[in-house]
């Protein structure tokens, strides 16, 4: 990339004079950006406002902004509020993030549209190790489970990696073939916890292995909220390199990129926010495929812009199918991973349509 | 026919090299399927010796505690297992040479779950259902999803390619389980009756439930065999068997329809269990050759055996408990399936 190419027009670019670093997007990123935004906070007083007790959106955004004190209901409103609805859906919003973001990394990193999380078996792996954790040790910290869900994505992640290389590099089709078979193997380990478990605690986790944002609390949002500080960020920065891997190894190479190496490193950032997101929801699949697409589809495929917009796409749509979930046959509710199944796997038939020739 | 299908199995490397051994080797087989099951049967929490065993068969008393045991859980166990391996393989071993897909398998293909969402949607709906019903609704959930999958696989430039069908495979195996899920979520008592089951196992399977079953997929075994030519023949590509005068359209047809009662039945019997319809047909495919007459009758026995075995370790191994046979299986197929993947599939 040549520091002073010329600027076309459609281009944003951020280059501080004082620091080694430039960033340059899509000129439609911030107005999507903002857009994207926008539907969260309108969805996100929505869900926040419907429920067993009704609250109307107006005193929703009153409560979060504290200045209904002398309200009558404040309290109720206050409770509910802060203590079930918010934290819940900020869970959604920041798993959405998560997990599309992870996506699209992972979809950069093999060049196949199609890539996901939940494909590649990191999703597999990351809820493998929080089952465990979950079933032998009793009363777990919640901040613990995210590292143990990385561990245990890290682990299969490499399993997989150095199962697919071969011959000094690792091609796209055999990283996914071989997810595959990893995500079987690790599927039968959860089955036999699955198995010897009381049945009410089987249950549990059940609903946790389909994906489900169901009673989670303020210690949730923070402990994701950290793990999406670090990673997000990183993301952000390592999408020149990105960039340049989607261009394909060869070319990637001819620019001067440790192809091998970059991949490795941007494989560890999108399995650290794969497995932030499954240790906190359980494993919600589908977002890690759709948001990346779409928003591709509205910014561009230059990763500077598609990472940050696709998690927050990403954050939308969980935001909107935990909304669905649990509207859709109340009083009981879904999980929302069977949302996203749901709304996903269409969308999956379109996009396979679409790449059929590939 | 024969005078085509002879100079294919003499270009082909594989270890039984004279055609003359391959009758003898089937008779050996046999006789080792009949072994394992024997085995089989005299391994449990009760110990009865192989002469038991004998009368149990042969002069059935009923007063006998142990005669009992065997005719009315071991023998029923022993039996599915043969029966769900061999379906499974035989279904592979078609899947593999009609789509000329080495990674071809009712469990990977996502077969199996649609079969198993059908089933859980019939307890569900239903309650207790009568045996019949498991059938009915496992061949109708592995025939849609058989279909969907062959569809969505098959679209696009290359048709069915490995990765397409394995793609599409797994995400409509993710979709159907999450529905799956949704109903035993909602439902402890279905739940409880079949998580087991879900897991892929041969416990508890009683003879009403394999007689239901077991004629679809006999039936299925014997028209395997009556189609392995044609399948033979179309192994070889789809242009090769038309120029040889095949209608192919109406055999991929046919041979789908066996398919699906071969899967359907033995996911209705025994859960999803994965992975065998994937090692034995290639392992058959490099010992007898490419020649489906004798691949498809092999596949069927070694599955058979491979299912019986893996169902006596899965009852040893951490006993007194028991693991379902349909997680032992994926341990022993997954490294298969990388090793497929790795060293058999071109880019």
């Amino acid at each position: 990339m040549a520091a002073k190419s010329e600027i076309k027009s459609t281009w944003v670019v951020v280059r501080p004079r004082q620091l080694p670093f430039s960033y340059r997007m899509d000129r439609r990123v911030p107005l999507v950006a903002l857009a994207i935004l926008l539907f969260t906070g309108i969805v996100l007083v929505m869900s926040i406002s419907y429920g067993e007790y009704d609250i109307s959106p107006l005193e929703v955004v009153r409560t979060i902004l504290n200045v209904n004190q002398d309200h009558p209901d404040y309290k109720n409103y206050y409770l509910v509020v802060h203590t079930f609805r918010l934290p819940r859906i900020l869970v959604a919003f920041l798993v959405g993030m998560a997990l599309a973001a992870s996506g699209a990394i992972m979809q950069g990193i093999t060049r196949n549209p199609l890539a996901d999380p939940y494909l590649l078996g990191v999703s597999g792996g990351a809820g493998l190790a929080a089952v465990a954790i979950i079933v032998w040790l009793n009363n777990v910290p919640v901040s613990v489970l995210p590292w143990a869900a990385f561990a245990g994505a890290l682990i299969t992640a490499v399993l997989i990696y150095t199962l697919a290389w071969k011959g000094g590099s690792s091609t796209p089709i055999r990283l996914i073939l071989i997810g595959v078979a990893i995500e079987a193997v690790v599927g039968a380990i959860t089955s036999i916890m699955l198995l010897f478990g009381r049945i009410e605690q089987v249950q549990q986790a059940y609903v946790w292995l389909t994906g489900s944002v169901y009673g989670r609390n303020w210690e949730h949002v923070h402990a994701l909220g950290g793990w999406l500080l670090v990673f997000l960020p990183v993301a952000i920065l390592m999408s020149r390199q990105l960039n340049m891997l989607a261009l394909g190894d060869d070319t990637a190479k001819g620019l001067g990129l440790r192809v091998e190496w970059q991949r490795g490193l941007l494989l560890i950032v999108s399995v650290a926010l794969a497995a932030a997101a499954v240790a906190v929801a359980g494993t919600i699949g589908f977002i890690g495929l759709v948001a990346p697409h779409v928003t591709r589809r509205l910014v561009g495929p230059s990763h500077e812009g598609l990472i940050p917009v696709s998690a927050l796409f990403g954050g939308a749509l969980l935001v909107l199918a935990d909304l669905i979930g649990r509207w859709a046959i109340a009083p009981s509710e879904l999980p929302i991973g069977i949302v996203t199944a749901m709304i996903g796997a269409p969308y999956f038939l379109y996009l396979f349509y679409r790449n059929r020739n590939r | 026919m024969t005078a085509q299908a002879q100079p294919i199995s003499k270009n082909t490397t594989r270890v039984l090299g004279r055609r003359a051994l391959l009758l003898p080797g089937l008779l050996i087989c046999i006789a080792l399927l009949v072994m394992s099951v024997l085995w089989s049967i005299t391994l449990g929490a009760a110990e009865i010796d192989a002469q038991v065993v004998y009368d149990a068969l042969f002069n059935f008393d009923e007063t006998s505690f142990e005669h009992l045991i065997i005719q009315t859980v071991r023998l029923p166990r022993v039996l599915s297992g043969v029966i769900v391996g061999a379906s499974l393989a035989v279904a592979g071993a078609i899947m593999q040479g009609l789509t000329r897909n080495p990674l071809a398998d009712s469990g990977i293909l996502g077969i199996n779950s649609g079969a198993a969402f059908a089933v859980v949607l019939a307890v569900f709906l239903l309650g207790n259902p009568p045996l019949s019903v498991y059938a009915l609704f496992g061949f109708i959930g592995a025939a849609v999803l058989a279909g969907l999958v062959y569809g969505l696989g098959s679209m696009g430039r290359g048709g069915p390619t490995p990765l397409k069908l394995t793609l599409a495979g797994v995400i409509l195996a993710a979709f159907i389980s999450s529905f799956t899920t949704a109903i035993l979520i909602g439902d402890q008592e279905t739940l409880d009756k079949i998580r087991f089951w879900t897991a892929g196992s041969l416990a508890g399977r009683e003879m009403p439930l394999l007689l239901q079953t077991a004629p679809y997929m006999l039936a299925g075994l014997a028209g395997a065999m009556f189609i392995s030519r044609q399948i033979t023949t179309i192994s070889l590509g789809d242009d090769v068997a038309k120029g040889l005068g095949q209608n192919t359209g109406w055999v991929k047809v046919v041979a789908a329809f066996f398919v699906v009662l071969l899967a359907g039945g033995a996911v209705a019997l025994a859960g999803p269990i994965g992975f065998v319809g994937l090692i034995i047909p290639h392992v058959v495919r490099f010992v007898v050759g490419v020649d489906y007459r004798w691949v498809i009758p092999y596949a069927a026995l070694w599955g058979g055996i491979l299912v019986t075995v893996a169902d006596v370790f899965a009852r040893v191994i951490i006993r007194p408990q028991e693991l379902p046979v349909g997680v032992m299986m994926a341990f022993v197929g997954a490294p298969f399936f990388i090793w497929l993947a790795r060293w058999k599939v071109k880019r």
